[in-house]
C-alpha cells in the first residue's frame, strides 16, 4: 500500500512537472479558483497533500473532477507552483486505472442538449477518460 | 496574403457562425484563409501532463502542414487556439516530448519531416492586430457600430497560461477592446472578463458552470454593456444556457457586420 502511494506520488510529480516544495502556502491559488465552492479540497491543499504524500483523501474526492483547467491558479501563483497541473496529474493517475473512466460515451446523451457544442463533449471526454 | 486556416470541429457544426463570418471578413480584408487538408479535432482542451503524447498529435499534424506550406497557422476558436499553441510551445521547449512525438509520427502512412515548433500560430484577433493592423480594419469598416456598448469576454483560453499564449497581458488585456474600438463601438471593461465560464464542467456539474457563467454575464451587465462578444463556442453556450440577460455574439459576426459583408447570402 505504502509503495503504491509512493509510486503514485512520484508519477504525479513527474508528469505534472510541479515541485510542491516551492509553495509558501499563501493560499492565493485557492482564493482565485472559480471552483473553490465546489471543492472539498482546494488547490493549496492539493499542493500540500501531494507534498506530504497524503493522497488517499484526494483520490476519492469529487474535487478532482471540479477543476475547470482555467489556469487562474497557474497564472496567479506568486511562486510558479502551477497547482492546476498538479490536480490534473492526480486525476490522470486515478482515471488511468482499470475501469476508472469518470465519464463514458453512454453517459453523454443525458447531459447534452441540442445546442451543446462539440467542443464541450470532446473536452469533457479528454479530461474525464483515458 | 495567404495563411493556413484550422477551423476545428465545432466551427463546422454548432458554431458555423464563428467560421463563416471569419472567412467573409478575411476576404474583405485581403487575407486568404487556406483551410488545412484533412485536419483532425484538436481534442478541445490541452492536457498538460508531460506523458500525454497521442492526444496532441492532431495539433502536430496541423502545425507541420502549415510549416510545409510556408504559412502561419490561424485559428478562430479559443479552444483550438489554446491547444495548438500550447502543443507548439511544448515542442519548442521539451526535447523529450518532441522525440516521442517524432516516434509516433514516423508510423503515419506518409510520415512528415520532424516538426519542432517552427510554425507561427496566430489567433484571428492576433492576425487582425499584428498582421492586418487595427488601423486597416478601421479603414475598412462600412457600418461603424457607433454607440454600441460591448463587453469583450476573454474567458480563460485566450490568455492563459500567459507565458505560452503571449497574446496579451493576461490580467489586463486590451486586444478585444481595441478590436471593438476599431469597429466604432465602445468597449466595456468589467472585472469578470478573464474569468472562466465553467467550460466542460457543464457536463459534470451543470450548477457549477451556471454559477460561473452568471457571474460573468452579471458583471458585464452591471458595468453597462449591451452585448457580450466571445471567440469561444463553449463560453457562448454556457453564458446563454445560464440565462445571460445580454445577447452573446461571436466577434467575427460583429466584424462582418461592421465590414458590411454580413448582408450577403449565407451559402458557401
Ligand atoms: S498560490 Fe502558489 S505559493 Fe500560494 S499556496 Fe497556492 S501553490 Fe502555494
Ligand atoms: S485550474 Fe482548476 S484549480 Fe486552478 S484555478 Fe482553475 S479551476 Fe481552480
Amino acid at each position: 500500500m505504502q509503495n503504491k502511494n509512493e509510486r503514485r506520488r512520484e508519477q504525479i510529480l513527474r508528469i505534472s512537472g510541479v515541485n510542491p516544495l516551492k509553495c509558501m502556502r499563501c493560499g492565493k491559488c485557492s482564493a482565485t479558483c472559480p471552483s473553490y465552492d465546489e471543492m472539498e479540497y482546494h488547490p493549496h491543499e492539493f499542493v500540500y497533500m501531494v507534498e506530504t504524500g497524503d493522497l488517499e483523501p484526494l483520490i476519492h474526492s469529487t474535487s478532482i473532477y471540479q477543476c475547470l483547467s482555467c489556469m487562474a491558479c497557474v497564472e496567479r501563483c506568486p511562486r510558479g507552483v502551477e497547482p492546476g497541473k498538479l490536480i490534473e496529474a492526480l486525476r490522470l493517475t486515478v482515471i488511468r486505472e482499470k475501469d476508472a473512466n469518470h465519464m463514458t460515451a453512454d453517459t453523454i446523451p443525458a447531459v447534452i442538449d441540442d445546442e451543446t457544442p462539440q467542443q464541450a463533449i470532446v473536452s469533457a471526454l479528454r479530461k474525464y477518460t483515458k | 496574403m495567404k495563411v493556413s486556416y484550422y477551423p476545428g470541429c465545432t466551427l463546422r457544426n454548432k458554431a458555423r457562425d464563428l467560421d463563416i463570418w471569419a472567412r467573409r471578413s478575411a476576404e474583405a480584408l485581403g487575407v486568404e484563409l487556406c483551410e488545412l487538408e484533412d485536419w483532425q479535432c484538436c481534442g478541445g482542451v490541452f492536457v498538460a501532463a508531460r506523458d500525454e503524447i497521442a492526444t496532441k498529435l492532431s495539433s502536430v499534424r496541423a502545425l507541420a502542414q502549415a510549416r510545409d506550406r510556408g504559412q502561419p497557422l490561424v485559428t478562430v476558436c479559443s479552444a483550438c487556439h489554446n491547444v495548438i499553441k500550447r502543443t507548439n510551445q511544448t515542442l519548442r521547449t521539451d526535447a523529450d516530448f518532441a522525440a516521442k512525438v517524432h516516434n509516433y509520427m514516423a508510423q503515419d502512412p506518409n510520415p512528415i519531416a520532424p516538426y519542432t515548433g517552427e510554425t507561427e500560430v496566430y489567433h484571428y484577433l492576433e492576425l487582425l492586430r499584428d498582421v492586418v493592423g487595427f488601423d486597416r480594419v478601421r479603414a475598412a469598416v462600412k457600418h461603424p457600430l457607433t454607440g454600441k456598448k460591448i463587453a469583450a469576454y476573454y474567458g480563460c483560453l485566450l490568455l492563459r497560461p500567459g507565458k505560452v499564449m503571449r497574446m496579451d497581458d493576461p490580467e489586463n488585456p486590451r486586444v478585444m477592446e481595441d478590436f471593438i474600438r476599431a469597429l466604432g463601438a465602445e468597449p466595456v471593461v468589467y472585472p469578470a472578463r478573464n474569468e472562466c465560464c465553467g467550460g466542460y464542467v457543464v457536463l459534470e456539474n451543470a450548477q457549477s458552470a451556471e454559477k460561473r457563467s452568471r457571474t460573468v454575464s452579471a458583471s458585464a451587465a452591471g458595468h453597462g454593456a449591451e452585448m457580450i462578444v466571445t471567440a469561444c463556442p463553449l463560453c457562448k453556450y454556457n453564458l446563454v444556457k445560464s440565462g445571460s440577460e445580454l445577447p452573446v455574439v461571436y466577434f467575427t459576426e460583429l466584424l462582418a457586420e461592421a465590414l458590411g459583408v454580413k448582408e450577403e447570402s449565407y451559402a458557401e
